[in-house]
């Protein structure tokens, strides 16, 4: 066989020797490059056009963080950042005016916590079932219903907690009041679930088949290979998912705004009404408060606040990625 | 072409049998992959598939272990008979986790789980309930200096398996087949991902697990067929044509197609 190895460079000298194109006229040269000049063009424009939309997504982020920071630097100059951080009392209303973030930030706490103590086992297991357990004909049903679970108007969600669920566990519990986190925690993390099962669904399938047929031969059953070798394969999209949830349950307001109540009140207790951050600033966005007072000013040291909050969990999310990226 | 296998072996009153494929045929979906396969392995030996790409070898070698069973629409045709206890591997009734209990496998490309190297061997023991930590420990030794692993690894147990070299992280996956004592290995084609030195050790070291297990092993290889194997399956679109000893397949082989595939004159 070796001997029929042809160089290269040999084949390449033969065919450029034997079929050289005549000299081309110049006018076509000129008009083949003048071809090449506007399809330059045209790809600088699109690249242009495509770095545009890229930079409003950066502008408006810029933005908001500008505005907030700005409208807050005046709320910080007549409140002490020390009174913001550790007073017990949310009352801008009030000729004695109290503004401490942490009653606010209870609420978004407790809610928070009650949304994800329903959405993150619950989620989790349903993407389990879905990638490891279910057929595939109902797999190709479930999801696209679980994804609408996803796209219903939140509001609906939490008239749903006000009218129905409220009522439901008051019979349970008589002295639940009318407006609760509780009922307003739990809706929301039925309204989370899709987004927590749907991506870890996705980060379990994409674990490749092999690392499975693996597990399956080793002698393992399939919650064995689904637990043991599965879910520890897809740890970074799982974290993802949770710290998606977390963020969404951190910045839901509407749910909260019409069950919770907007009482601002510092409690860890789910049982109780409370505001959390979204929804006093929705409360205010109403017109509660005369534009320019320091009241006023509240809505965007309280927005600050939520930002650096949902910003954190970001972060904590990049860095729980990089840590648990798996191999495979 | 007759659907005879053209049989090319003394008869051995001394060589036992540990399983037998008795008329085994395999469909995907309607498609029959393997057809009417009558093939014993012998105890305690290396049995080597080849055959073209598509002849069904890496079919046949996953059905001994129902990997089949994975995925809808398989199904199996007639037995594959396991000695001592004479079970039809195939039985409705016979579990396929029990099966693979006994049968383990190791496959084309390195697929350590990602764990460390330790929990990789260990996790055979452990879906098997193991929780002994001593007994645990003793095991993956054991088996990790059965995969001639040991000396490198055991000052680094606690690394993730994916870190190791292909065929390191292949000898992890022979270590972590060998941890729960199976009576039979699969072997998918186990040297095809790597280098030709770490293709000499896996090479070796089938030859000595064959002392403790029978193994099958599936090979595009034919030179590593010839120099690791004792019988030789060659294997033509689904059929078996000719089963033997593997010196005698490979220089004296009966059937015609086979001396063609061999000799390279087709494939």
């Amino acid at each position: 066989m070796s001997g029929l190895i042809v160089h290269p460079f040999s084949t390449r000298i033969m065919s450029t020797t034997v079929t050289v194109p005549p000299v081309p006229p110049t006018a076509n040269v000129s008009d083949r490059l003048r071809k090449k000049a506007s399809r330059h063009i045209k790809e600088r424009f699109i690249e242009a056009l495509l770095f545009c939309a890229a930079l409003i997504s950066v502008f408006t982020t810029a933005a908001i963080v500008y505005i907030l920071v700005k409208e807050s630097w005046i709320f910080f100059e007549a409140v002490p950042l020390s009174r913001f951080l550790f007073d017990t009392q949310w009352t801008p209303l009030f000729d004695d005016a109290h503004y401490g973030i942490m009653v606010l930030l209870s609420g978004t706490i407790t809610s928070s916590a009650v949304a994800l103590a329903v959405a993150i086992p619950l989620g989790t297991i349903i993407a389990i079932y879905l990638s490891e357990f279910a057929p595939f004909k109902v797999r190709e049903i479930a999801k696209p219903f679980l994804e609408l679970l996803g796209g219903v108007p939140t509001i609906v969600y939490g008239y749903f907690a006000l009218v129905f669920l409220t009522p439901l566990l008051q019979k349970i519990y008589p002295e639940l009041p009318g407006f609760n986190l509780l009922s307003a925690g739990l809706i929301m993390g039925v309204m989370i679930i899709p987004y927590v099962a749907s991506l870890s669904e996705d980060a379990m399938r994409a674990v490749p088949m092999a690392l499975r047929e693996g597990s399956y031969a080793m002698g393992a059953t399939r919650l064995q290979t689904a637990l043991r070798v599965v879910m520890p394969a897809a740890t970074s999209g799982i974290a993802s998912a949770y710290i998606l949830g977390i963020s969404r349950a951190v910045g839901e307001t509407m749910i909260l705004a019409v069950a919770a109540g907007m009482q601002p009140n510092l409690t860890f207790n789910p049982t109780e009404s409370g505001a959390t951050i979204t929804s006093y600033i929705v409360q205010v966005a109403l017109g509660d408060l005369p534009h320019g007072s320091i009241g006023y000013q509240t809505i965007f040291a309280a927005g600050l606040s939520l930002l650096l909050l949902t910003l954190m969990f970001n972060l904590l999310g990049h860095y729980l990625r990089k840590r648990f990226r798996e191999v495979y | 072409m007759s659907n005879e296998t053209t049989l090319n072996i003394e008869p051995d009153a001394n060589a036992a049998i540990k399983a037998e494929c008795r008329n085994f045929g395999f469909y995907y979906g309607d498609f029959q992959a393997l057809k009417d396969i009558n093939m014993p392995l012998y105890d305690k030996k290396v049995t080597a598939l080849i055959g073209p790409s598509g002849c069904g070898k890496s079919t046949l070698l996953r059905s001994f272990n129902r990997m089949h069973d994975l995925y809808p629409g398989n199904r199996y045709q007639g037995e594959i008979v396991m000695q001592p206890d004479n079970t039809n591997l195939l039985a409705r009734e016979v579990d396929p986790i029990e099966v693979r209990m006994r049968i383990s496998m190791v496959f084309q490309k390195p697929n350590p789980f990602p764990k460390s190297i330790f929990e990789n061997v260990a996790y055979s023991l452990r879906v098997r309930g193991l929780t002994n930590k001593s007994e645990l420990a003793d095991r993956v030794q054991h088996s990790l200096k059965g995969a001639a692993l040991w000396d490198e690894v055991k000052h680094r147990l606690n690394d993730l398996g994916a870190n190791l070299s292909g065929g390191q992280q292949q000898r992890l996956c022979i270590a972590r087949a060998l941890a729960a004592d199976p009576e039979i290995i699969l072997f998918d084609e186990p040297t095809s991902a790597l280098d030709p030195i770490a293709t000499a050790s896996i090479e070796e070291l089938i030859t000595e697990l064959k002392e403790k297990v029978t193994i099958l092993i599936v090979t595009h290889n034919m030179q590593q067929a010839a120099r690791i194997s004792d019988f030789t399956a060659y294997m033509y679109i689904g059929e078996l044509i000719e089963f033997g000893v593997t010196d005698q397949v490979f220089i004296k082989p009966k059937n015609k197609q086979t001396e063609d595939y061999i000799t390279g004159r087709f494939g």
